[in-house]
């Protein structure tokens, strides 16, 4: 194990543009390169990159692998991992970082199959022991407890949760060094993408705030008074799973374990109980919200502020109360 | 490497389904102080999501022709779970279970599934939820394929086209919805938007109940695979702790009172905490 040496993280692109995931795992990465006085490197694949790629040295990273080449442009899982397996093997970092996202959750078991190594999905923290091993910190059982966990073998890693980690203030004056890599090229990986279109209208895993409805609502058109107070607020409309599952709104717009998982400045759950899998999804948001007519509903339990009282009677109220404030609030 | 050399297999379609049986995440019981879960007060059932990888599996059988083989990694009362998916359509199921498979990670367990496929052979593709509700890694699907050495779509929510000279589907990935070609050998890890899973009838039900689960353990699987990989030897990672997460750090401000007065006293907070 003491060949392996330095912190390496996944960049992640689509279109051509740097998944903001990156600069976060640059972040934690520098902090545990700096503690454990290593390299902290960055693997990035695409085409025609290189106006990026000192983003990514202004966020924290020392040195960056670049693989550019026509056939990386859009992401084959098999291309992908064949580079990277190929570069850790030569390059040998202790740890290697990826983001939670759909892409680095399909790449990642990948690479770490091809290496014979340890994965840990989804972590929500990193640390390092005394040792210098990497502690990988993962909710587990819909959210319900945090899991610590350790990698006997090298290099260590760890798929990270997207909105948890801090990205560093971005330093253009950092300095870093450019190492272009020759792309490995698979004619054939098994799979064509025959077309790319833009999902659903709303992204509600990138809104800032979100109010949502439950069992509290009591017809699909209720909605409309939530969207109201979310249009007003600049925000999305989310919804818990019975609903989705009644079909009164699109799945899309589902938080919860088997939906989205969300991390908004605002979360305003409205008429929902708190089932632990909703929670899973939301429990993570800065202020959360809850308005519930039963006190004892499980969503006040993880609430900032909770409001009991009836739905219908409150959420108009707060467009009036936020109307008059409007200057003041949210600006 | 695996071949489908036998004419049975490409003039149908056969299916591997991945499945594992987890327990009721609604019954087990978090204790925050002790930091402590007990799972003896659920009832076991399959992994929600296998149950859409099954139903699809049974889709395209019921399109193509052809036998679904549901395989599953864990201890003999898995097999109640095997049992519930030959009553929705299975043909055949497989559990591998050994103690030497125990304290598996997803290299692992992924290991363990990937040598019994090569037992079986003769597959074009294989099913898997996308991820489970215990273990929530979303990894062993795309690890299988790596062991194997096939392709394979994640977030797989529509199959839109299934012949046998091959699959057209459509998965989510970020903001972009994919359309993606592939040829057997595949594998694909499905979204709960993919089907709504059949209920099976009582008739099945009993038939199901007297249907054959085929054991497997370690030495059915040996040949040609390395003891070392299975259950905790294979396994490189471990849980030493376990702690329930506690709601600290939350405000816990309750308003009560008429929706008047709660909605003005609330807003006020509101305005103060969102200026800081």
């Amino acid at each position: 194990m003491g060949e392996y040496k330095g912190v390496m993280v996944f960049a992640e692109q689509e279109d051509g543009k740097i998944h903001p995931v990156s600069y976060e795992l640059l972040g934690k990465g520098r902090d545990i390169a700096d503690k454990l006085g290593v390299e902290l490197s960055c693997v990035l694949l695409g085409f025609q990159m290189k106006n990026e790629v000192n983003e990514l040295i202004y966020h924290g990273a020392d040195k960056i692998f670049l693989h550019d080449h026509p056939s990386l442009k859009n992401f084959d899982v098999i291309c992908y991992k064949q580079n990277i397996v190929n570069l850790v093997k030569e390059e040998k970092p202790e740890i290697f970082l990826l983001g939670a996202t759909h892409l680095g959750r399909s790449l990642g078991p990948r690479i770490a199959v091809a290496l014979k190594t340890g994965l840990t999905a989804d972590c929500i923290d990193l640390k390092v022991d005394e040792e210098g091993n990497l502690i990988q910190i993962r909710p587990a059982f819909s959210g319900n407890i945090l899991a610590y966990i350790k990698t006997k073998t090298r290099p260590q890693m760890s798929t990270v949760r997207y909105k948890v980690m801090k990205k560093r203030e971005r330093d253009p004056t950092r300095k870093g060094e450019i190492i272009m890599k020759d792309a490995e090229f698979i004619e054939n990986s098994g799979m064509k993408i025959l077309k790319k279109e833009k999902a659903g209208e709303v992204n509600i895993t990138e809104a800032d705030i979100i109010v949502s409805g439950g069992r509290g609502l009591k017809k699909p058109d209720d909605f409309k008074i939530l969207r109201e107070l979310a249009d007003f607020l600049g925000g999305v409309v989310g919804s818990s799973r019975p609903l989705v599952d009644e079909g009164w709104i699109g799945r899309e717009h589902q938080v919860g374990f088997s939906g989205n998982t969300v991390k908004p400045k605002l979360y305003v759950a409205c008429g929902i109980s708190g089932a632990p899998q909703h929670l899973a999804g939301m429990r993570d948001s800065d202020i959360i919200v809850a308005i519930n007519t039963d006190p004892s509903a499980p969503i006040f339990k993880v609430a900032d502020y909770g409001i009991v009282g009836d739905l219908y009677e409150v959420v108009p109220k707060l467009i009036d109360e936020i109307r008059k404030n409007k200057n003041k609030v949210l600006s | 490497m695996i071949h489908n050399s036998g004419e049975t297999a490409n003039e149908r379609s056969n299916i591997i389904v991945l499945l594992k049986q987890v327990p009721d995440i609604e019954e087990v019981k978090f204790d925050t102080e002790k930091g402590t879960l007990d799972r003896s007060s659920a009832k076991a059932e399959p992994n929600p999501f296998d149950l859409n990888a099954l139903e699809a599996g049974v889709q395209i059988k019921e399109e193509l022709g052809g036998t679904v083989t549901v395989v599953s990694m864990g201890p003999p009362q898995a097999e109640s779970a095997l049992r519930d998916a030959l009553a929705r359509g299975a043909d055949r199921a497989i559990l591998l279970t050994d103690k030497k498979f125990g304290g598996a990670d997803t290299l692992a367990t992924s290991y363990t599934l990937a040598s019994a496929i090569k037992k079986l052979g003769n597959f074009n593709l294989i099913i898997c939820g996308e991820k489970t509700v215990d273990g929530d890694t979303g990894q062993v699907g795309p690890e299988v394929a790596e062991h194997l050495g096939i392709p394979h779509i994640a977030y797989v929510s529509e199959i839109k086209k299934c012949e046998k000279e091959g699959f057209v589907v459509v998965s989510q990935r970020g903001e972009y919805r994919y359309l993606t070609e592939f040829k057997p050998l595949g594998l694909i890890t499905v979204t709960k938007d993919i089907n709504e899973p059949r209920l099976p009838s009582l008739r099945d039900k009993l038939k199901a109940r007297k249907s054959e689960i085929e054991i497997w353990s370690m030495n059915d699987l040996a040949n040609g695979a390395d003891r070392n990989k299975f259950g905790i030897t294979g396994s490189p990672t471990s849980v030493y702790k376990i702690t329930i997460p506690s709601v600290e750090g939350r405000r816990g401000k309750i308003f009560r009172g008429t929706p008047d007065e709660a909605a003005k006293k609330f807003v006020e907070e509101l305005e103060k905490v969102l200026k800081v």
